[in-house]
């Protein structure tokens, strides 16, 4: 009886350790980002800021930085990506999974040949830039990604589970086809779509790759764009790459992790409260074609 | 004849839009996804043409000449192929036995930690890192192994070492992208297979316990090979994303090592040399012949590891 509890204590010690690592990077950046520029010369990074400062936020939130504008452009590609997706996603994984469809097989089939073979980057990129003309425009940071194979076969999947029976008494009261989906089956889904809707959501704000490929107008960085873009040339955050650095004592090296701070603060606050939707979704996530 | 029984006739002989304007509603719903699916997904697949061209951005698909295969003659005379070969195969090997096998332990250890909350704790603090993106792991990385302000070689100075030059050698990374992806990944997977421990009927365990069998046998002998199809199905979609051109894991070889020259021996992948080929050198034929090469190579891995399942555990394949 002792054994066990020695062992059960000595892993909860290891998955406390474990679980520190997890989260000590991102205390690390949060104290760098809160530490006197001066202090990081002297002493490096540390765990617990030396000299506290807020210098670094004052710098970046003040003054003509981008980073609020790239804010802005994150949380409007987030929102709306993640709404179309859902609207579009949910439409053509409802009328996959219903019987009376015909052709709903040739169709899913399309859908999971896209997960098989892909054209690769290059066709995909000048099928964007050169003959969809999405080049530096806000679209080419949402339309790439408003259906996901694998979005749409864990939905309709889902939507099968609902019971056939409900679905014909809607038509027998004389509700439309597409009145029952919106009225019935999606209040019956929320759980599905919400947990869909928050990997979208995650996917949107955290893509780079997008606007590294596509956006060359400052005004359209996204906020993990400016934030790799910062990492090796700060001047970027003084809002004009050209700018020659003015003075020596501008916060440089915290103002970059502050940014940081603020890339993922969002996703670290939520998190608490959303965890367990993070949990239950990825529980959907083992489909099958 | 009236106009009406005109369309009813044409209805009857053709099934198809019979059937479309049966569903009319049904069909409406479906057309942005399909209409999206076929632009973006199917017209690139018609896109790979121009591996077998001389491409001009200004002339287009239909008005760059044809040169054959000139650019895979180039692609596989440079040293450059197997090096980005290798090194894809090699870390996504090492990727999927370690990102998969520490998730199966996790998975099965965090059930025995005697405490739900604690249980449930670990498992979100443990999603955590999956949930941030590769720009931002490059930051909490760098603020380890900055040569001159980080903690790896401040820690290191404490007992004596000398600082080491961590973007500069690219033997470290073979350890440091494996634990990197481990630490960003482990948790989604452990989290996985821990639902699916949590539908493993308990009376298997029961019968366990009564035979006198110990944990570590129980999870032997009963909870591993429950968890076979999950892992199959793992194994095999993390596979299809090696040759994928995924949008997802491969910033992890981009953005780590900061773009550091240096390295590219022990960092450089398919991904990278063909956005690297595409974004710094505009060379449209060359790179789109990788990418062609990739997702041939990709498409018949996953179907031949597919082939194989099927032969062992038809319910397992994923088609």
């Amino acid at each position: 009886m002792n054994r066990l509890h020695v062992s059960k204590i000595a892993l909860n010690i290891s998955f406390m350790a474990y679980s520190a690592l997890c989260l000590i990077p991102l205390l690390l950046v949060l104290s760098v980002s809160l530490t006197e520029e001066q202090s990081i010369f002297q002493h490096g990074y540390r765990l617990i800021p030396q000299n506290f400062s807020f210098d670094a936020y004052k710098y970046i939130l003040m003054g003509n930085s981008p980073i609020l504008r790239a804010y802005g452009v994150t949380i409007i590609v987030t929102a709306a990506g993640t709404l179309l997706h859902l609207i579009i996603s949910s439409m053509f994984a409802y009328s996959l999974s219903r019987n009376e469809v015909k052709y709903r097989n040739i169709v899913s089939f399309l859908v999971v040949f896209c997960l098989l073979f892909s054209g690769g980057l290059v066709p995909w990129y000048i099928l964007l830039s050169k003959y969809l003309h999405l080049k530096d425009t806000i679209f080419v940071l949402i339309v790439p990604y408003l259906v996901s194979s694998i979005n749409v076969l864990i939905m309709r999947n889902f939507f099968r589970t609902i019971p056939d029976s409900i679905i014909e008494s809607a038509r027998i009261d004389g509700s439309g086809e597409f009145n029952t989906f919106v009225k019935l089956v999606i209040p019956l889904s929320t759980p599905v779509l919400a947990t869909i809707g928050l990997f979208v959501a995650v996917f949107y704000w955290n893509d780079w790759f997008t606007a590294a490929l596509f956006i060359e107008n400052a005004d359209l960085y996204t906020l993990q764009f400016l934030l790799q873009s910062i990492m090796n040339n700060i001047a970027f955050l003084q809002g004009n790459a050209l700018t020659v650095k003015a003075a020596a004592m501008q916060p440089d090296e915290t103002a970059r992790m502050a940014t940081c701070v603020l890339a993922v603060g969002p996703i670290v606050l939520t998190y608490p409260f959303l965890q367990k939707y993070f949990v239950k979704g990825l529980t959907l996530g083992a489909v099958k074609a | 004849m009236t106009k009406k029984s005109e369309t009813t006739s044409v209805r009857r002989r053709i099934p198809f839009i019979s059937e479309i304007i049966r569903n009319k509603t049904f069909y409406a719903m479906m057309l942005p996804g399909l209409l999206f699916i076929i632009v973006i997904y199917y017209l690139p697949m018609i896109g790979v043409v121009i591996a077998f061209q001389q491409y001009n951005p200004f002339k287009g698909i239909t008005g760059s000449p044809w040169i054959g295969f000139k650019n895979f003659e180039f692609l596989f005379k440079s040293d450059a192929l197997f090096q980005i070969t290798f090194n894809t195969i090699f870390y996504n090997v090492v990727f999927i036995v370690l990102g998969i096998g520490l998730a199966l332990v996790f998975a099965i250890l965090i059930d025995e930690v005697g405490s739900r909350f604690l249980a449930g704790a670990y498992k979100s603090i443990l999603l955590l890192p999956y949930l941030l993106s590769w720009v931002v792991a490059e930051y909490l990385l760098f603020s380890f192994l900055s040569v001159d302000r980080g903690i790896m070689n401040y820690l290191l100075q404490l007992f004596g070492v000398d600082p080491v030059q961590w973007y500069s050698e690219p033997s470290y990374w073979r350890y440091i992208l494996p634990a990197a992806y481990v630490w960003k990944n482990v948790g989604y997977f452990a989290v996985i297979f821990a639902a699916g421990i949590s539908g493993i009927s308990t009376e298997f365990y029961e019968a366990a316990k009564i035979d006198g069998a110990s944990k570590f046998q129980q999870a032997l002998r009963i909870t591993i090979p429950m968890l076979a199809p999950i892992t199959i199905t793992l194994v095999l979609l993390q596979t299809g994303k090696i040759f994928y051109a995924g949008f997802g894991d491969w910033g992890l070889f981009y953005n780590l090592p900061k773009e550091s020259g240096v390295l590219f021996s022990a960092t450089n992948v398919i991904d990278t040399y063909v956005y690297r080929a595409l974004k710094t050198m505009g060379d449209f034929g060359m790179s789109s012949a990788v990418g062609l090469y990739q997702s041939c190579v990709g498409f018949v891995l996953v179907v031949a590891s597919n082939y194989v399942i099927r032969r062992y555990d038809r319910d397992s394949s994923l088609f």
